[in-house]
């Protein structure tokens, strides 16, 4: 038996860009293949500019036990590495081997349907989640409890809030329990007492002996459940060290971008307010809840159009009736500062922090 | 670290998965070793389909029955009654009611189960599981309808006095064949659907020609003797004579059409397999 959990090994994924991947219809098919009938064999790999790697040569080694935690901005190839360990789509090249029972949860509440109710929404979703339902039944007081939904087991989902939503899908997940764990950012869930709730859950998850592979933005919670990280940059493995040395090389790297962030629809403050709601994944000021974005030039878009001149974050959020901001867990809050539902114009907003500076 | 009492994450160490992730290469195996291991989840996917096929109508599973039953009683007023078609001494309604129950749980099951994949995007995306399970759950989904509107068939056949014989055993072989007509046909339009969405279009097109096509309105001596072996190429042909004889008692106008009807689907199932097998490593960066 391997000392290790995880092998990968030279990974690389390579994806189309080009149209003629994602739904392409039979008589563009058939056309495509009239004008160039043996094209029609590799209609996957028909021109190379529309290609790109989304993964490059990717090597590293997991011990039993060890919980890594894996780092990067959007679109660095995370998302990528979590698909191919967890089987959802095969690598161009390379190998990946996995020595145990491996279970992944890169979204919560997969499979749940809004008219079962939250009794069998636990069994449906405990089983695709790779459960069986021996366990399910054994485990099943448990997550209620953890849930606290127990009074609306037999009430069909779509009736509950959002929050008991969320933190029931949670408490599903965070009863799998295979050898190898592999985690998508979830812990941005529910409240914040939740939020501390589902913290504590994981730490226990990982201080269990289990292998663990931890996708977050949130640098609080690497550091709580992991004491290594990997640093991925363009699909590239740009550093594999301390969670502290990781996300240090990463902070310094964020100069370089402009990050963009979008009105959330579901603008709801922590406590319960309306609010404006930004998703803040990707763009890390953990653990500084008032100061750093004030600092940088904000833009919002409305519709796509500028929203006023680029000013400070205070002057900008005033200007468009916006209220004091604070952020929470991977969400950035302006509260409405004439009580009007952000929600209720119905456009697009995108806020903006062009070329932040770091002091 | 002293603890005595076992602790189950060392007991889970001790496991002997092992799975190596590679890039595909040439012709993916059926494992259906991993199939079976992934048939709780089959069923629970089935269960949500016959959960939520009724949710929310105020007639519920009545639907069930009334599907067929309208349909027969139009087939009975303008193709019995108006057209007035031989259904060779069996009364009409019960002759046609017998060919529409293989025929609706065939429609059924595969117009769910070549959209099936489309419709769970989600899970695919998201989850890893053996793909053909989506498939396999929408088609084992219809089944529940199907034992409903049989229920009626008893009915009706004690209303005219109809005593099945033995032939009733082979009952299960039919439906099999039915079922397995429409995954054959299934399996390759979901997995051609991830690319092609004109499949959402083409299906309801496809089972009202097969409708046609099959001996429901009119029997099967209908067709003349010469082109009865293409006849048999399509499967339910094979399915309704097969119903009419296990249940009614009527004749089989030839037992090589449904051998031919037999053979048709197990070649359409078993290439549909390997298809599948082979497009599904796209599935979720296509879909």
């Amino acid at each position: 038996m391997s000392d290790f959990a995880v092998r990968v090994k030279n990974l690389s994924k390579q994806y189309n860009l080009g149209v003629h991947v994602a739904n392409l219809t039979l008589r563009e098919a058939i056309t495509s293949s009239l004008r160039a009938p043996l094209k029609w064999f590799n209609i996957r790999s028909n021109s190379n500019e529309s290609k790109f790697w989304a993964l490059d040569d990717v090597s590293f080694e997991i011990k039993h036990g060890e919980a890594v935690g894996i780092i990067g901005h959007n679109g660095a190839g995370k998302s990528t590495i979590l698909k191919i360990l967890s089987r959802i789509t095969k690598p161009t090249r390379g190998r990946v081997e996995l020595f145990g029972r491996a279970g992944s949860l890169l979204e919560v509440g997969t499979g749940f349907h809004t008219e079962l109710t939250g009794r069998e929404n636990i069994y449906l979703n405990g089983a695709i989640l790779g459960m069986s339902r021996r366990e399910i039944d054994r485990k099943f007081d448990e997550i209620v409890d953890f849930s606290g939904v127990e009074k609306f087991l037999d009430t069909p989902v779509k009736h509950y809030s959002s929050g008991m939503h969320v933190r029931l899908a949670f408490s599903v997940a965070a009863h799998l329990e295979p050898e190898i764990l592999i985690i998508d950012e979830v812990l941005a869930v529910g409240d914040a007492e939740f939020q501390k709730k589902c913290l504590g859950k994981m730490t226990e998850i990982t201080g269990g002996g289990r292998t663990v592979l931890f996708v977050s933005h949130n640098q609080d919670a690497v550091a709580r459940l992991c004491q290594r990280a990997i640093l991925l940059e363009s699909g590239r493995l740009i550093l594999d060290g301390s969670t502290e040395e990781v996300f240090s090389q990463y902070f310094s790297s964020i100069d370089r971008l402009n990050v963009e962030m979008v009105l959330d629809p579901d603008g709801v403050m922590p406590d319960g307010g309306v609010a404006w709601k930004f998703d803040l994944s990707g763009f890390p000021i953990s653990g500084d809840s008032h100061g750093s974005p004030n600092q940088s030039k904000i833009v919002i878009l409305e519709d796509g159009k500028k929203l006023g001149p680029p000013h400070t974050l205070h002057e900008t959020i005033r200007q468009n009736g916006m209220g004091a901001y604070s952020h929470w867990g991977t969400y950035l809050y302006f509260s409405s500062s004439d009580n009007t539902d952000p929600r209720s114009n119905g456009r697009a907003y995108i806020v903006k922090l062009n070329q932040l500076s770091r002091d | 670290m002293e603890n005595i009492s076992p602790n189950p994450s060392t007991s889970l160490i001790s496991s002997e998965a092992h799975i190596i992730i590679e890039p595909p290469r040439g012709w993916a195996a059926l494992d259906l070793k991993e199939l079976w291991h992934y048939h709780e989840l089959l069923f629970f996917l089935a269960w949500r389909d016959v959960k939520l096929r009724y949710k929310q109508t105020v007639l519920g599973a009545a639907w069930a029955i009334l599907q067929p039953l309208m349909t027969m009683v139009v087939f009975s007023v303008i193709f019995g009654q108006l057209a007035n078609l031989p259904s060779e001494g069996i009364p009409y309604p019960i002759f046609t009611y017998t060919a529409l129950l293989p025929w609706q749980l065939f429609a059924f099951a595969l117009t769910n189960s070549s959209n099936s994949l489309i419709n769970s995007q989600n899970l695919i995306s998201k989850v890893y599981f053996p793909r053909l399970i989506i498939p396999l759950a929408s088609t084992l989904a219809g089944v529940m309808d199907f034992v409903i509107a049989f229920m009626v068939l008893l009915g009706m056949m004690a209303y005219y006095h109809i005593v099945p014989t033995l032939a009733i055993l082979y009952l299960p072989l039919f439906l099999l064949l039915a079922l397995l007509s429409a995954l054959a046909v299934g399996i390759w339009l979901s997995a051609l659907s991830v690319e092609y969405r004109d499949v959402r279009y083409i299906v309801p097109f496809l089972t009202q020609f097969w409708m046609y096509a099959t001996p429901i309105a009119y029997a099967s001596s209908l067709i003349p003797g010469d082109w009865r072996l293409l006849y048999g190429l399509n499967p339910m042909t094979g399915v309704v004579d097969g119903f009419r004889w296990a249940l009614l008692g009527m004749e089989i106008q030839s037992g090589l059409m449904i051998g031919i009807s037999a053979i048709v689907v197990l070649v359409m199932f078993i290439s549909g397999l390997y298809y599948f097998r082979q497009m599904e490593n796209n599935f979720a960066d296509v879909i």
